[in-house]
């Protein structure tokens, strides 16, 4: 049981209406897509960057950890109030502040969802190219906090590439800004990107100043079906050696093609084993060139056909089979750990073959989709956590995976952070003295572990 | 006999959900008012610890539960195919038989079953005269959809028709030999509040030479008392109508109302066996007059001479959540576009939820209007002069959010489209 005296504090800051400890609030902010539950013990829904500095000042005072949450849709448990306290919601800080078309920067609230937030500069001829697979329904903020990635990052960068400044509440309750307007600035440490990707261990967002480019005139898509997966791989590495970067290089292997197959009426050829959905963007004129240059470059690596779309829905049409991925998998398998390593985009034929070979080894089902152009993969394991010892057989396999990634100099999480999920892991990729110098950083802006405990870090 | 399935047998389906959030950006309540508990995934992990017995059946959990149009957007969207809507209604049933109906009062709206409400019923307000409502039978949807005791004030409802459909027509209008015969489900709402739709069914299916059956004797579908959690309700219902339905020959059960032809097939299909059997003849009707070449029929309109001169109105359509589930979003456009009278319009997010949601406007008024008003925004944006719908329910509400916006547009039925176009064509020859 909490203390009532945290509760009154807090329904003094935020008013009592964005206050609540009923049990059913509670169970609803306990999970994130990590598929973990814990329960908080009151949930708080402030609207400034003042509430949220009274109330980090209050847990302080009380010693009661506090867990920022977006929209709650990360992958490894990084919004979960692992132990209890206070989950600090910013669903009502959605506000779009300011749009400056003369020098393309955007100011907003951390709780703005991401494809809204897009909509809302496309309008005005303007792009934001961060796209996680959630931008239907991630807040902007979480995908700060996270560092979110997305197929067009192969070519346009990742969530911290457009992050210009921020204001932040830190650990122990004061309001910071960082970075600044102009395209330029070397001001102090780049506490910008320190804290994109900070996992909300270091602050809690406020608002957000973001970069903006002039929206690419056109956009074409092809899909083209490989008998192999290495062909498809060594497809990839011909296009980016060719000198062309495409918006979005994705690609499925063949268990996931064989799980659409059976889960979908979509047409997938019997021989096509891979899968490359390829996009480029750019001015109308050169798109046809890029495409046909594309086709003459893959052609040599055993593509069984080739699909170009010619209209926006030819194109809705060839992403569907990406959409079909997530529900194939799950009408294939009950249960899956969705893994998402990022190997050097040359290396992803060889990664390709480790996972082959840990999936005959240790008889278990992997299925790979992602982003090839980036080398960001999805591996699933598969298992059905009802049979007996699977879900300990899936658990040892994770680690295999990203020892494979990092013997090719890769990294365990492209996209999905660390969290809880990952935690566990953290040595296999950071030396001990990076930890600690990590770990340093946190202690001193955050002294009595109030903010986000128990994230990227295993505590004992 | 007709039996419901209960919220333990939902555990594989509860299971399914993964908690990703997909549902979030579909969700027409969590829109208007954005807290975990009011989207799919919320309810879907609230419904697992009812069954786990972790949650009081009291309080905030019987309001969040409440707080679904069960309009199955969040269904269509999931990458997991979760089907939220039933969770849902199953998880209302199984508190309603926990608590019993009346200790669920107000905040899942069963008002079938509490006398005080029932009596309440009786002195409504404004048009709902208590001479009227009186033909209103206890469990028609329409009871719950109007219980006098929450009737706003401010809220635009038809008056209601003081001749109701099946009275004022026969139980068989013979059509051509060699035709199709269809029972034609009217439900509560054009057997109500709009014979007008009824009349213009019976119109269109004359002018394609299809012999048609009303029975006397069918009642509500039970939607409505599904959204209310209603069991018995819902089965009795069934069961009356299946006995009703099998004593006549016919190709097909037609309905226009969306939530009846949800009511047919989804609830019906779900409670196994014979009830199945009315399931699978049910069809919309845009879907039935596509299928018997209306659009062919209605081709040669345009090269009437009458026709050319007459001015086009801009309509736009709305689909019913409980077609647009059904994949019934082609067919009425594809009729709208062929009627001459009519310039086509698409308008944004014709897909998403009015926010009547069977009986949930009765309890949620404010939230409805916030989901309303989004709806009658887009109408606007169009530039449509009439929004065309396909179901009573939505009718009531988009003239209800329209007016709310201060807007001149208007909702009709699309039936009403086709057979003005059918009359005037008449007219001219």
């Amino acid at each position: 049981m909490i203390n009532p005296k945290i509760v009154d504090a807090l329904e003094k800051i935020v008013e009592k209406a964005h206050v609540s400890t009923d049990k059913s609030d509670l169970i609803c902010y306990s999970y994130d897509a990590s598929q973990q539950m814990f329960l908080a013990d009151v949930i708080v829904f402030p609207k400034n960057a003042g509430e949220i500095a009274q109330i980090l000042r209050m847990a302080n005072k009380e010693n009661v950890p506090v867990f920022p949450r977006g929209a709650g849709s990360g992958l490894t448990g990084g919004s979960l109030p692992t132990k209890g306290g206070i989950v600090l919601s910013i669903e009502r800080m959605d506000r779009i502040l300011e749009i400056d078309e003369e020098n393309l920067v955007a100011t907003v609230e951390p709780g703005v969802i991401t494809e809204i937030f897009q909509k809302e500069v496309e309008k005005l001829g303007l792009f934001y190219p961060p796209d996680p697979a959630s931008l239907k329904f991630s807040s902007l903020g979480g995908n700060v906090a996270e560092n979110a990635g997305g197929p067009r990052c192969v070519k346009y960068g990742t969530t911290k590439d457009y992050i210009m400044g921020l204001e932040v509440v830190t650990p122990l309750g004061d309001i910071i800004t960082t970075g600044c307007r102009t395209m330029k600035g070397v001001v102090g440490y780049d506490l910008t990107k320190l804290l994109c990707g900070s996992e909300g261990t270091l602050g809690i967002i406020t608002q957000i100043i973001i970069k903006l480019l002039p929206l690419p005139q056109a956009k074409k898509t092809m899909l083209v079906f490989f008998s192999s997966i290495e062909g498809a791989a060594k497809g990839v590495s011909k296009i980016i050696a060719g000198k062309i970067i495409p918006t979005t290089l994705e690609f499925m292997d063949g268990r996931t093609l064989e799980c659409i197959r059976r889960a979908t009426d979509l047409k997938v050829p019997d021989e096509a084993h891979a899968v490359l959905i390829i996009e480029v963007d750019g001015d109308p004129e050169g798109l046809d060139k890029q495409i046909h240059r594309i086709c003459t470059l893959i052609e040599p690596f055993g593509s069984v056909a080739v699909h170009i779309a010619e209209t926006a829905e030819d194109s809705e049409a060839l992403w569907q089979i990406r959409r079909a991925v997530s529900p194939s998998l799950g009408k294939a398998s009950p249960d899956r750990f969705t893994e998402d390593i990022c190997v050097p985009r040359s290396k992803v034929p060889d990664m390709i073959r480790i996972l082959e070979s840990i999936s005959e080894k240790d008889t278990i089902d992997i299925a790979c989709f992602g982003h090839a152009g980036d080398g960001n993969i999805h591996v699933n394991i598969l298992f059905d956590k009802k049979v007996s010892g699977e879900r300990e057989k899936a658990i040892k396999v994770i680690e295999k995976v990203f020892k494979g990634a990092l013997k090719l100099g890769g990294t365990m999480s492209g996209e999905h952070g660390v969290g809880i999920a990952k935690a566990p892991y953290l040595y296999l990729e950071v030396s001990q003295n990076a930890v600690s110098y990590m770990k340093t950083l946190k202690h001193a802006l955050d002294p009595n572990n109030i903010l986000n405990p128990g994230k990227i870090f295993l505590e004992k | 006999m007709a039996e419901l399935k209960d919220l333990a047998s939902f555990k594989e389906e509860i299971e399914k959900c993964v908690k990703c959030g997909a549902c979030r950006a579909y969700c027409p309540v969590f829109s208007a008012e954005p807290r975990e508990g009011r989207v799919a995934r919320g309810k879907v992990t609230l419904a697992k610890a009812i069954l786990q017995g972790e949650v009081p059946l009291q309080g905030k959990v019987l309001e969040e539960l409440s707080q679904c149009l069960l309009c199955g957007s969040c269904h269509v969207q999931c990458p997991n195919k979760v089907p939220t809507e039933e969770i849902v209604a199953a998880a209302r049933r199984h508190i309603a038989e926990q608590n019993g109906l009346s200790t669920f009062g107000k905040t899942v709206s069963v008002v079938l079953g509490s006398q005080k409400i029932m009596d309440t019923l009786m002195r409504t307000g404004g048009r709902m005269t208590h001479f009227l409502f009186k033909k209103v039978p206890k469990d028609s949807g329409l009871r719950l959809r109007f219980p006098g005791s929450v009737i706003f004030p401010d809220r635009t409802l038809p008056a209601l028709s003081a001749i109701p459909f099946r009275e004022r027509v026969p139980e068989r209008v013979q059509g051509e030999r060699g035709k199709p015969t269809v029972i034609f489900f009217t439900g509560c709402g054009i057997n109500y509040l709009f014979p007008e739709i009824g009349e213009a069914m019976l119109k269109i299916l004359h002018f394609l030479g299809v012999t048609v059956i009303i029975p006397k004797e069918q009642v509500c579908c039970g939607f409505p008392a599904v959204s209310a959690g209603a069991k018995n309700t819902v089965e009795a219902l069934a069961e009356q109508n299946f006995s009703t339905l099998k004593k006549y020959s016919a190709d097909y059960i037609v309905t226009a109302c969306a939530s009846c032809h949800a009511g047919l097939t989804r609830i019906y299909s779900d409670m196994g066996g014979e009830f199945k059997a009315i399931a699978d003849k049910t069809e919309d009707i845009c879907a039935f007059l596509m299928k018997n070449g209306l659009l062919e029929k209605l081709a040669p309109f345009a090269q009437a001479k009458n026709f050319q001169a007459k001015e086009k109105i801009n309509v736009t359509y709305h689909d019913p959540c409980h077609l647009r589930n059904s994949g019934i979003t082609r067919e009425p456009r594809a009729i709208l576009k062929t009627l001459s009278r009519v310039n086509y319009i698409e308008m944004a997010e014709a897909g998403t939820c009015c926010g009547l949601g069977g009986t949930y406007s009765v309890y949620h008024y404010d939230t409805s209007k916030k989901i309303g008003a989004k709806k009658a925004g887009h109408i606007a944006n169009s530039g449509a002069d009439w929004v065309a719908t396909d179901c009573p329910g939505c009718i009531m509400q988009l003239n209800d959010s329209l007016n709310h916006a201060g807007l001149p547009q208007k909702s009709v039925h699309i039936l009403e489209l086709i057979a003005r176009e059918i009359y005037e064509h008449s007219e001219s020859l």
